[in-house]
């Protein structure tokens, strides 16, 4: 633009309507509040609010299609006198932390893996993350039958390779299979999000420091040991933070895996909240079941917020 | 290439051998499933990980035919092509405003948006539920075009905000220098530079609105309103009677569209993957 052409430019417009809606729009007090009010109206009418409306029949003796009261804690207390409540918080932190454990592992071997030199790179990727992919509901369908109590393919596998006896255990009818069914599906599901996350961190980590640390005379398990796994550590964060509240609060894989049985043995917090609040129509003790995943959230939205944010 | 290079190369491959079996075999077993005759299917002796007895399309024939199937699909495909195109127009002009904009309180709303993608649906859908009822779409497939923003549009918005942040403010400052509205500029410039992440959050936020499971649950429940994944694991099973023939069929069919668009766009599931954290 030649420097003659600024005072047309600049000269002052005709007052219309059309011109004063455009002045307004460039003002950035003005848009940029207006671009954000859709989405303010909807986390406040569809998220906010529902939770204000958790607390609300969590202190509530709420029954569907009767009246309600405040009756204080007491929901949040009597939960403690049920098994089935007592034996779901147990669940809650064996599942998480087998399977964030495992997906953790796992996930950093495979990542490692897939730094390595390969092949047919674009497809093992692909095949990798195609458990994320697909609906968890529908893929756990393809689990059950897997975990079939006279079908299973895992115990004809087991049993021909020689690992099991048969007929080989009943997967999702015994307490302690039923709950390593439910965190091998979580861990299948989990773990391209974990790998996939950690490679892209392993590729970021500058190559110098490890040719410094083979000059060091450092080995490929001290190189892993003091250059990979400090280098790490925000990746890491964040992916376990983000797998824990994803797990503590997962409701699809129990749900079509063994509905929380045999004996409450596989119950989340989701889905007994589910069974309580909804099955039963005991709303206010269902929604303080499900309002117990709160104080694990606020920790991983505390801690995320602290450090995670602060280093990104 | 050398031959201790060689060697490491190969012994790579053979570690990820047992990652890809865990990764892919239950498709495989899924889909082998739903193509065998009843007789092999529940034959003790046979080998589960082939067909031997020849293969058939009756379990798809009856699951298309003899059941809602169809209209579950279309379901799902509405409320997935609805909850993401408004997900996105929205979380669109809201992660603009977040990542260029000066304005009151500008700063908690992103801390806002970020914490309300934090949180897990399974720690609402009680309440919401009743907020759905209420506004009168109780057993509709409308309450889930209403509902799948309230994840969609935080996780969007939080996807775009890094993306216009890699658009550099002179492009758009000399547009609108040129006389461009600001508005004009984020039409004709930002969002044009910005496609790669448009295209990624639209295919993310596709992903999650098909794949989601506990709203559709809680929200509908007659045959002719539900989406795919509730259609197959719970108007299927007819108490204890489980056709797992069929069953795995509709599990093979309702992960299509999704598979479709994974494999045209899989450099996107994996930038986009590693670009933030998803759930």
């Amino acid at each position: 633009m030649a420097i003659g052409d600024v005072g047309i430019v600049s000269a002052p417009r005709p007052v219309t309507l059309r011109n004063r809606i455009r002045v307004l729009l460039d003002r950035e007090q003005f848009l940029g509040p207006m671009f954000v009010t859709p989405a303010l109206i909807l986390i406040v009418l569809l998220v906010a609010y529902p939770f204000c409306m958790a607390l609300y029949f969590a202190l509530s003796n709420a029954f569907i299609g009767r009246p309600s009261h405040l009756v204080g804690l007491r929901n949040f207390i009597n939960l403690w006198d049920s098994d089935a409540f007592r034996q779901t918080f147990q669940n809650a932190f064996v599942f998480t932390g087998t399977a964030v454990a495992c997906k953790l592992v796992l996930g950093i071997s495979l990542a490692l893996l897939l730094n390595q030199q390969l092949w047919f790179k674009r497809l093992i990727r692909g095949a990798v993350l195609l458990p994320w992919v697909i609906p968890t509901a529908l893929s756990t369908l393809g689990w059950s039958w897997m975990f079939n109590s006279l079908y299973s393919v895992v115990n004809w596998t087991g049993i021909a390779l020689g690992i099991m006896h048969p007929p080989g255990p009943n997967w999702l009818g015994q307490q302690y299979y039923a709950m390593t069914a439910v965190v091998a599906v979580n861990v299948w599901r989990g773990l391209p999000f974990f790998a996939i996350t950690i490679l892209a961190g392993l590729v970021s980590i500058p190559k110098e420091l490890y040719e410094a640390a083979e000059a060091d005379g450092a080995g490929s398990v001290a190189r892993f040991w003091y250059v990979t796994l400090p280098m790490l550590r925000p990746v890491l964060a964040i992916v376990i933070l983000f797998s824990t509240i994803l797990t503590f609060s997962d409701f699809n894989i129990v749900y079509v895996l063994t509905h929380g049985g045999p004996i409450n043995s596989t119950h989340l917090f989701a889905t007994l909240s589910r069974q309580i609040g909804l099955e039963s129509g005991r709303i206010g003790e269902g929604a303080a079941i499900s309002l117990y995943l709160f104080p694990v959230l606020a920790f991983v939205v505390y801690a995320q917020l602290k450090f995670v944010r602060k280093e990104a | 290439m050398g031959s201790r290079k060689l060697r490491s190369k190969i012994l790579s491959h053979v570690l990820l051998v047992p990652f890809l079996l865990f990764a892919v075999f239950p498709f495989y077993h899924m889909t082998l499933t739903s193509l065998k005759q009843d007789r092999e299917l529940y034959d003790r002796n046979a080998i589960p990980l082939l067909i031997t007895q020849g293969p058939t399309l009756e379990h798809y024939q009856k699951l298309l035919w003899d059941t809602p199937f169809l209209t579950w699909t279309k379901n799902s495909l509405l409320v997935t092509f609805l909850a993401t195109g408004l997900s996105l127009v929205i979380g669109t002009i809201a992660a603009y405003a977040l990542a260029r904009l000066k304005f009151f309180a500008v700063a908690s709303f992103g801390t806002g948006i970020f914490v309300t993608y934090l949180v897990p649906t399974s720690l609402l859908f009680l309440p919401l539920a009743q907020v759905v009822n209420w506004l009168g779409l109780g057993d509709s497939k409308w309450s889930l075009v209403v509902t799948y923003p309230t994840f969609l549009v935080p996780f969007c918005t939080w996807l775009l905000m890094g993306y216009f942040r890699t658009v550099p403010k002179e492009v758009e400052e000399c547009a609108m220098v040129d006389g461009a509205s600001r508005i004009q500029a984020l039409w004709r410039i930002v969002l044009p530079i910005a496609v790669p992440g448009l295209v990624c959050a639209a295919l993310f936020a596709f992903t999650i609105s098909w794949n989601e499971f506990i709203y559709a649950l809680t929200f509908t429940s007659t045959s002719d309103q539900i989406t795919a994944s509730v259609g197959v694991t719970s108007e299927l099973i007819r108490g204890d009677i489980y056709f797992w023939g069929s069953l795995m069929a509709g599990a093979v069919l309702g992960s299509v569209p999704i598979v479709i668009l994974y494999v045209f766009f899989l450099d996107y599931y994996v930038s986009g993957l590693t670009a933030g954290a998803i759930k």
